[in-house]
């Protein structure tokens, strides 16, 4: 009995003089090798041209403001402790007064850095923040010369405060996040 | 004194030229090896890569000189030109075109003319192994001696059998001068349609020869690391595989006069042009000619498999020379007829 179906009787027969030959083999070779010649390309010319991306695809990351263009982000240290590869580090600080217009919550993070060679890209970060402040996007990470141009800091990770250049993730809000803001007690997150 | 300017000019024109195409080759056989392969090849060095060999050469020039310590310094510099050297030389007799009459003189569109054309391309042609082997010795490593050694052997093989080849088509017109056989092929039919196998055979003594798949074994990048160029960098790798493309263009040139007709335009007397456009078309149809066998050495290159070398060493005895012989024979016979 056999394991599976794809067994395959190998059979040692002698060549006719025409196989022997090889021209004829080579002959249809040389057809493959041309018929290939004129096919549709595989190539993407890449910085001209740029492959579709998923609308969830996870990317490099971004840090949200609100409508008001503060800071959502109030350090409390979730997406770091989510981050399987430790790539995210923050420090917090206290909103002094007068400082109401750029950050949200009383508590915000002053540095805040992701190793962008240490991170996997799973977007746990994203699932794990409770403010709807971080988020992955379809951008790649550029490449660098250094290390350490690869720990992307707040000035490379938040989104302009600039309406027109914010950055969509509209599509990546999925309905059990957008059901979650609807929750009486997590309205802020609007 | 006019007809020395006239080869001066002659021999820069084909310097340039061979230079120029072997640049031209290495990206159109990149290009093409990449659409065999469903890419695009190189297209970011200007238009359609058009830039791809200057940077390529300036690449090249700018590398580090390596030497290694062990290697024999003369020996090691003296094989790369040695390859270039002998690459270039064989066009020297091609027939590039008929004569061109210039201020009422006549000159043949040939470097050097002999009465033993053919016996001069062999001698040079066999002596083309000598860089390799030499590069491949002095470079005091033993992959690259493992290619020296295939190379020579490999030329050994193949050589017989591309002699006894070209025998039958010398045969055939009855003169090793290059401008005889192309006489007789305008005269006649093309050697093509007499010499169908010798063809053949001398194409695939022409792929062994000017080394190159699926009879790459002096350099195969798979099992000798790039074989007698290993320990090559720089300039001098530069050459070796320079001489390589010029080799392929020499040889196409050959089997365009051998067996394709050389310069002759068919059909040239009944066009009613001035004999000076008509040799200036027939070297033109002469360089279409070695374009196309330059691609197919390249469409060859890139179907088919490298042989084993058992199977190099088998092809090469056991059925190319005895079928050459063959051949011979048969022409022999019925030319005497």
């Amino acid at each position: 009995m056999s394991l599976t179906n794809r067994t395959k009787v190998v059979s040692q027969k002698r060549m006719s003089f025409l196989e022997r030959l090889y021209l004829p083999a080579i002959f249809v070779g040389m057809g493959i090798t041309l018929k290939h010649t004129f096919m549709k390309k595989a190539t993407i010319r890449y910085p001209e041209v740029k492959r579709p991306f998923s609308d969830i695809y996870r990317g490099r990351h971004v840090l949200k403001r609100d409508e008001q263009g503060r800071e959502r982000c109030t350090a409390c240290g979730l997406c770091a402790l989510a981050c399987p590869a430790e790539a995210i580090t923050m420090i917090s600080a206290e909103r002094k007064p007068g400082e109401e217009h750029l950050y949200r919550e009383e508590k915000y993070a002053i540095v805040y850095e992701i190793n962008m060679l240490r991170c996997i890209y799973c977007g746990l970060c994203e699932s794990a923040c409770p403010k709807e402040a971080i988020f992955l996007t379809q951008k790649i990470v550029d490449s660098e010369y250094h290390r350490e141009g690869f720990i992307y800091g707040k000035d490379k990770l938040l989104e302009p405060v600039d309406k027109d250049k914010r950055i969509d993730v509209s599509k990546r809000q999925t309905p059990e996040v957008l059901n979650f803001k609807k929750l009486p007690n997590e309205k802020h997150n609007i | 004194m006019l007809i020395l300017v006239f080869k001066i000019v002659l021999i820069a024109v084909i310097l340039g030229l061979s230079l120029l195409i072997a640049m031209y080759a290495t990206l159109v056989e990149r290009k093409f090896a990449g659409f065999i392969q469903d890419r695009l090849g190189p297209d970011r060095a200007g238009k359609w890569g058009i830039l791809q060999p200057v940077a390529d050469g300036v690449k090249l020039f700018f590398k580090e000189e390596y030497m290694p310590n062990a290697a024999d310094k003369f020996l090691y510099i003296l094989g790369p030109s040695l390859t270039m050297l002998v690459a270039l030389l064989t066009s020297a007799v091609i027939p590039w075109g008929g004569s061109v009459t210039l201020a009422g003189k006549e000159y043949t569109l040939q470097v050097a003319s002999s009465s033993v054309d053919i016996l001069y391309i062999f001698a040079v042609v066999s002596m083309g192994v000598y860089g390799i082997m030499i590069g491949g010795w002095a470079s005091n490593n033993k992959y690259a001696l493992m290619g020296a050694v295939r190379a020579s052997s490999q030329m050994i093989s193949y050589e017989l059998a591309m002699g006894l080849s070209m025998a039958s088509v010398i045969l055939m017109s009855g003169s090793l001068s290059m401008h005889d056989i192309v006489a007789h092929q305008q005269s006649h039919l093309w050697n093509i349609v007499y010499q169908p196998l010798a063809f053949i055979i001398f194409f695939t003594c022409a792929l062994a020869e000017t080394n190159r798949a699926p009879f790459d074994l002096p350099e195969c990048e798979a099992e000798l690391i790039g074989g007698y160029h290993t320990e090559y960098s720089a300039m001098k790798l530069g050459f070796y595989l320079f001489a390589e493309y010029i080799n392929m263009f020499v040889s196409s040139a050959i089997m365009s006069t051998l067996f394709f007709g050389g310069y002759t335009l068919p059909f040239a007397d009944k066009l009613h042009l001035a004999p000076n456009l008509i040799t200036l078309l027939g070297t033109a149809f002469l360089f279409v000619k070695i374009f196309l066998f330059m691609l197919l050495f390249m469409w060859v290159r890139w179907t088919l498999p490298r042989f084993r070398y058992d199977q190099l060493m088998k092809l090469g005895w056991t059925i190319l020379l005895p079928l050459a012989l063959l051949n011979l024979i048969i022409t022999g016979v019925i030319t005497l007829l």
